[in-house]
């Protein structure tokens, strides 16, 4: 018989405290896939954030340092740059990154730190309840938006990515979901080419993931896979945002 | 040479590879001297980071890969490092922090003060914690406690700062270089660079425990105890025969100083205690003075934070006055004088046998 599908060896046999439907253990699972692949368990050391994600270090297994909430971006830039050799990967939410972290993000990739970001959006903050996050959508109800995101009062859905994608420093940045299969395989491929852009040691990697939260957007898993699809992908399109890894000169 | 660039020359000398800053005043001099003298060395990073919070981060990241590491700001830009202190503290991370502090609350004023007492000594940030403090006076001392930060910091695992003001970080005085590190630095051994041979490793600070973070506390607190025991540091300066000993650290005992000689010059037994380890503080030293010595006059920069320290260590064994100025006001050794003076007649100690 044909083996198809084993635990990978990176990721830890444990039982994820994720919800049902949640992206984030899908998430894990592929980083855990591409650190595989690539031969670089025993020399990449991961940032886990405040946020649901908080856990991540029961689960990856590799070395693992936690960051306060937002700062993912500057403790990388830290390791990485007291240990080049090691490939170091920050694991962030769309509070944590798009919020509170916004300056530590952008400088990093201005700078052109060589870091692999992958940007967990699930349009809420989920570990500490479903607040709104900055990358809430328009009119989306969360307990802090209870009569819907009012851009007038709450503003807009911000697309951070395509900000972080404006800095030279930023070399491949994509935005995938991981709601259906389709678009998990391609979730894997942008996680392993944001992996080999630090290998490469090119500059700053990102990939967004578009990541269903049924608990918080209070929808069963079916139905929230659904609205990544028919609601949330239209104000965050997917796709390649960025990718100047095969130019000779990034002007 | 400038005592903040005695500081960087003194890092650079103990081996710390990496720095992170963020311009400030009065501690620029310290920033443009790792720009110059460290950033292009071999294995070595310079970082002029976008904030006070990414340059602690930044610290956290690299003592996390088990160099050593530093970063200096002046008083506002210590408030925002805290929250980024109190991680170091709570994962036993060492780390080198410098605060040539200035005058506040809020912007306040780039002139020397010494208002940041409480929050050096007290944690700074949120939880149980401590940060060894050492409180240079001179720029020699500068460069001598550069060194002996880390390595305090290497040895018990906890942050450390360099408590100085506008006034020492500014000013230029011969400095020795007596400490060279070795040619090359252990890597820490709890440092993470990626698992290769051995198990996987987690530095983290959060638990849903707690007993867990109640135990992590009691061990925190055990190394607290042993620091208290080891490394507690003063300097007492002709206390022997003293009626009257003033206490004050950093460059306010510099001005006390000059004060003290003066007042003995004009016959009155006047002596000083320094705390150079501001935490721990030199309880029991000045608990043995107070044996011998009744009156003390605190002095400091600010409306009177260590005075409550002094308060703590001599209960009601001693009677205690306080002077201070705050606001980044420079106090002279004059008007130290002045208040040293008129409490000798008030006390009537120049009466008294
Ligand atoms: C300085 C600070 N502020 C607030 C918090 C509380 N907090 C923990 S996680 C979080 C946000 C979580 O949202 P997100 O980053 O979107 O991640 P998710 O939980 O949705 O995966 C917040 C606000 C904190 N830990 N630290």
């Amino acid at each position: 018989m044909k083996t198809v599908y084993n635990r990978p060896k990176s990721l830890k046999k444990r039982v994820f405290h994720y919800c049902p439907g949640c992206g984030h253990s899908i998430a894990h699972r592929l980083i855990c896939e591409v650190i595989d692949e690539m031969g670089i368990q025993d020399k990449t050391v991961g940032i886990p954030p405040p946020g649901c994600a908080v856990f991540a270090y029961h689960y990856f297994d590799v070395d693992m340092a936690e960051s306060a909430h937002g700062r993912g971006a500057a403790v990388g830039t830290g390791l990485k740059r007291a240990n080049p050799e090691a490939i170091v990967f920050t694991y962030q939410g769309d509070g944590d990154l798009a919020a509170i972290g916004t300056a530590e993000t952008i400088h990093a990739a201005n700078r052109g730190e060589k870091l692999t970001a992958i940007f967990i959006n699930n349009a809420v903050y989920g570990m500490t309840g479903g607040q709104m996050a900055p990358t809430t959508l328009s009119q989306m109800v969360t307990t802090t938006t209870p009569y819907g995101r009012d851009e007038k009062l709450e503003g807009y859905p911000i697309r951070i990515s395509e900000m972080i994608a404006l800095t030279k420093g930023a070399v491949y940045i994509e935005r995938v979901a991981v709601n259906s299969p389709a678009h998990i395989i391609k979730a894997k491929k942008a996680i392993r080419k944001a992996f080999q852009v630090q290998v490469d040691g090119l500059g700053y990697a990102l990939v967004e993931i578009l990541s269903p939260c049924p608990t918080n957007w209070k929808m069963t898993p079916v139905e929230s896979w659904k609205w990544v699809d028919e609601v949330m992908s239209k104000e965050f399109p997917l796709g390649v945002i960025k990718d100047t890894t095969g130019a000779k000169n990034v002007d | 040479m400038s005592g903040n660039a005695a500081i960087g020359e003194a890092a650079i000398r103990a081996g710390c590879q990496c720095y992170f800053g963020y311009p400030i005043t009065p501690q620029n001099e310290l920033t443009e001297y790792m720009a110059q003298n460290l950033s292009r060395r071999k294995g070595c990073t310079f970082i002029q980071a976008e904030s006070e919070i990414s340059a602690i981060n930044m610290v956290y990241g690299a003592s996390v890969a088990g160099v050593r590491a530093m970063t200096s700001s002046s008083s506002p830009g210590i408030s925002l490092k805290q929250e980024g202190i109190s991680y170091l503290a709570a994962c036993e991370l060492p780390a080198v922090i410098v605060n040539m502090s200035r005058g506040g609350p809020g912007l306040g004023s780039i002139s020397a003060a010494q208002s940041d007492y409480y929050q050096s000594t007290r944690g700074g940030g949120h939880g149980d914690y401590r940060t060894i403090v050492l409180a240079p006076s001179s720029v020699q001392e500068l460069a001598d406690f550069t060194h002996r930060a880390f390595e305090l910091s290497d040895q018990y695992l906890v942050p450390v700062i360099i408590l100085g003001d506008g006034m020492i970080g500014q000013m230029m005085e011969p400095v020795e270089f007596k400490h060279e590190a070795p040619a090359e630095l252990p890597i820490r051994e709890r440092a993470l660079r990626g698992a290769k041979g051995r198990n996987s490793r987690i530095i983290k600070t959060f638990t849903s425990n707690p007993a867990e973070l109640e135990e992590i506390n009691w061990s925190l607190f055990r190394r607290y105890q042993l620091i208290e025991k080891e490394e507690t540091t003063s300097e007492s300066y002709l206390t022997e025969d003293a009626k009257l000993i003033l206490v004050a650290f950093g460059i306010g005992a510099r001005i006390a100083k000059g004060a003290i000689k003066t007042a003995r010059a004009n016959g009155m037994k006047v002596g000083l205690f320094r705390p150079i380890t501001l935490w721990p503080f030199p309880t029991k030293k000045l608990q043995e003075l107070a044996k011998t010595t009744k009156f003390f006059l605190d002095f400091e920069m600010n409306m009177g934070q260590m005075v409550d320290d002094v308060h703590l260590a001599l209960g009601d064994k001693a009677n205690i006055s306080f002077y201070g100025r705050p606001g980044g006001v420079i106090a002279t050794p004059a008007e130290v004088l002045r208040v040293i003076t008129r409490l000798y007649h008030q006390k009537g100690l120049d009466t008294k046998k």
